[in-house]
């Protein structure tokens, strides 16, 4: 967690928009500084919405808001906050965005935002949030912290999906909720009925994983794609 | 007989680490070791023992619909469960302020054993996950919501503790490149998870 308290400044006053610094801001979460498999932040919330892909995306989309607006507004602010009482402040200003996000998916994805519970709440605790304002925001004008909480929170969910993808297609035989694989004998039909012969692969014999429902896959399959990752990527191997 | 049933749904059952995974962040970081674990887990104990019940107070008498009717009747149709992650975080972290600076002045010893970790506690997910699973699932009295606060804190004592011996012990194994450190802990603590499933469906 704290390699990345050394944050890179960016010092230059008139540099274009998407110079290459900038862009590194966004790329460099997506593998070297991958905040869940490298950074460790955020794990929290990561791995318990997972088992459908719609859940995900919502999660990470109320994330990559959250993030992207507390480090701008922090970025603003950095240098009337006083150093002692930092850490409210920023809560406060995460609590406010997070109870603006919660809001707007009760009034307007109530059934994900049910199935969200209370990780929509925890998103207030959760690490990647209150990490990248500590270790960027406060040391950063607001545009390339905007670019950070932007990356980060693209890296994060980009986690999310893999992970989410694996377990509803594993899991249930599903994506986005339809039926990918084939119908299940008992599975509900569009036009109401339940379907009486299997099709698809579950013709073949094919059996749906239930564990992978199960929370504790979560966890092996982000082990999984830390594996393959490292693999890839020796020098972040640990010693 | 109901204070024991969701004493030990909360350690077994809804473990916060192997059910809902709260707590991951500080999980990884601090279970290098038996003793730092340990030190942790107990603090965790201790706050969310503290800090349900009061979250507790304050759900039925502040933020519920209703709940300020005490006030008056022109308050009795007042719903500020909006207010509730502010107010809760708030109430997190001044209590683990004043915990801190409690527990300094009247048990020295404890302090420097818990000391550093105290702190940290203010933004661990599993202190608010409490909070907010106790708001919930409705607990009917402040007795119910402590002893979910303590059978939660107990369960994450124990899966602390236990993966740290762990990882102690598997330091000396041979364990692949790329899955060394990180990557093996995520696999034990998933195979661990799959271990306290078998509780599931136990009722007291």
């Amino acid at each position: 967690m704290s390699e990345v308290a050394v944050a890179e400044k960016v010092k230059e006053k008139s540099e274009p928009l998407f110079s290459k610094k900038n862009k590194a801001l966004i790329s460099n979460p997506l593998d070297d500084d991958n905040p869940i498999t490298v950074q460790v932040l955020g794990i929290c919330s990561a791995l318990a919405i997972t088992v459908q892909l719609k859940q995900a995306i919502v999660m990470s989309v109320s994330v990559m808001f959250v993030l992207a607006a507390g480090n701008v507004i922090v970025s603003l602010m950095r240098n009337m906050i006083p150093n002692r009482i930092r850490i409210i402040v920023q809560l406060v200003i995460i609590a406010a965005l997070v109870i603006l996000v919660d809001q707007v998916l009760k009034a307007y994805v109530y059934d994900v935002s049910k199935a969200l519970s209370v990780f929509v709440g925890l998103i207030i605790t959760n690490c990647i949030i209150m990490g990248r304002l500590e270790a960027f925001a406060l040391g950063n004008k607001p545009w390339p912290a905007f670019l950070d909480g932007i990356g980060n929170a693209l890296a994060y969910g980009g986690i999310l999906v893999i992970v989410s993808f694996f377990r509803e297609l594993l899991g249930s035989g599903k994506l986005w909720g339809y039926p990918v694989l084939g119908q299940k004998v008992g599975a509900l039909l569009s036009d109401g009925t339940l379907a009486t012969e299997a099709t698809g692969l579950y013709a073949l014999g094919y059996v749906d994983n239930g564990l992978m429902i199960l929370p504790p896959m979560a966890l092996i399959t982000v082990g999984a794609i830390i594996w393959v990752q490292r693999a890839r990527n020796t020098k972040l191997i640990e010693a | 007989m109901e204070y024991i049933n969701i004493f030990v749904k909360a350690i077994f059952i809804e473990n916060m680490i192997f059910a809902y995974f709260l707590g991951m962040c500080s999980y990884l970081a601090v279970s290098k070791t038996v003793k730092t674990g340990v030190g942790l887990g107990a603090a965790v104990i201790f706050v969310l023992g503290f800090t349900v019940p009061v979250n507790y107070l304050l759900e039925n008498y502040v933020l519920k619909e209703g709940a300020l009717s005490w006030l008056g009747p022109q308050f009795a149709t007042m719903d500020l469960s909006f207010l509730s992650f502010i107010m809760f975080i708030a109430i997190i972290a001044s209590m683990v302020q004043l915990v801190e600076m409690v527990v300094e002045k009247f048990a020295p010893a404890l302090y420097s054993s818990l000391g550093i970790f105290l702190p940290l506690i203010a933004v661990n997910c599993a202190i608010l996950g409490g909070a907010l699973f106790m708001q919930e699932r409705q607990y009917s009295n402040i007795g119910e919501a402590t002893v979910f606060g303590l059978g939660s804190g107990v369960g994450w004592f124990l899966a602390i503790v236990a993966i740290a011996a762990i990882r102690e012990k598997i330091r000396y194994s041979s364990v692949p490149g790329p899955l060394r450190g990180l990557g093996i802990t995520f696999i034990i603590t998933g195979l661990m998870g799959i271990a306290f499933m078998s509780f599931m469906g136990i009722e007291l």
